[in-house]
């Protein structure tokens, strides 16, 4: 990095796109400061999670190979696992939507486009959320007895 | 700003057009492309996760269709492509945590070039065994005694 300090005298510029836009400098809510830290903070948890999920089931418990019914009602059948999951669904899929929220609104040009694709996203998001928090909360283990 | 590393090292010298790039993280090389990156494997583990609720909430129906429905993915090709998400979702994570580290650690703009090299050589030292422990099944099932 002993180059990035050879030529401190030239300030960097900014090209046009990407210089002050033509809008309000301030909005008046900090929406975007929240989403950017929620990614932060979620990520970090998420690696955690993610990670010891993926290591467990492809690697510790022998990958799909091994899963079926009876697996995920052992599963289940503890609190931790519910909480694990329950966890992992929420942060995942409100991360998730976050990202893609981040790039629809940096590849769409007509407004329209832009809204019905959120209006996708959104609806996409919010049924899955709850179809996962359902099955987590009232699934019943005794049912393949 | 000034402190940042430039990305595009030859417009240092030259014409006045040339170094009006000088500046800009994130064009090209190192920085753009994890940028790049990070996009593809983010959207990539986004969309299987809605196909992954939706497979996992079958349990919720009868044991009988949640079995038949994961008896279809016991197999070489599928596991191939599982292998590919955990490739994905292991550079995502990775780099997830390089971006917090640019953007918390004060040397982190510094350091972001040296930071994604360094989460290339965990990602392969990780994937390596990885990919051998989980494919292990499907070997053995193509060219061994498991059936």
């Amino acid at each position: 990095m002993t180059a990035a300090r050879s030529y401190p005298t030239i300030p960097p510029v900014i090209e046009s796109p990407r210089s002050a836009p033509n809008r309000p400098r301030r909005t008046r809510t900090n929406t975007e400061l929240y989403a950017w830290l929620f990614m932060r903070v979620s990520g970090i948890v998420l690696v955690v999670l993610v990670l010891g999920h993926l290591f467990i089931m492809n690697i510790l418990d022998g990958g799909v190979q091994r899963i079926n019914w009876g697996f995920v009602a052992g599963r289940w059948a503890s609190p931790f696992w519910q909480v694990w999951d329950l966890l992992m669904l929420w942060l995942a899929m409100i991360h998730g939507t976050n990202g893609l929220r981040v790039i629809i609104n940096d590849y769409t040009r007509r407004d329209g486009t832009r809204l019905t694709l959120k209006a996708v996203l959104y609806t996409a998001t919010t049924i899955t959320i709850a179809l996962g928090t359902l099955v987590i909360f009232t699934f019943n283990p005794d049912m393949g007895s | 700003m000034s402190t940042v590393a430039p990305s595009t090292s030859p417009s240092r010298r030259g014409s006045p057009q040339r170094t009006r790039i000088a500046g800009s993280l994130y064009r090209g090389r190192e920085g753009m492309w994890s940028w790049v990156a990070h996009r593809i494997t983010g959207v990539l583990t986004f969309f299987f996760l809605f196909a992954h609720v939706l497979d996992t909430a079958l349990v919720r129906v009868s044991p009988e269709s949640y079995d038949r429905v994961i008896d279809t993915y016991k197999n070489p090709f599928v596991n191939l492509m599982e292998i590919g998400l955990v490739g994905a979702v292991l550079f995502h994570a990775l780099n997830g945590l390089r971006i917090v580290a640019i953007d918390f650690w004060a040397r982190g703009t510094r350091y972001q070039r040296q930071m994604l090299w360094a989460i290339v050589l965990v990602w392969v030292a990780v994937m390596v065994p990885g990919a051998f422990f989980m494919f292990k099944h499907s070997f053995e099932q193509l060219f061994g005694s498991v059936s």
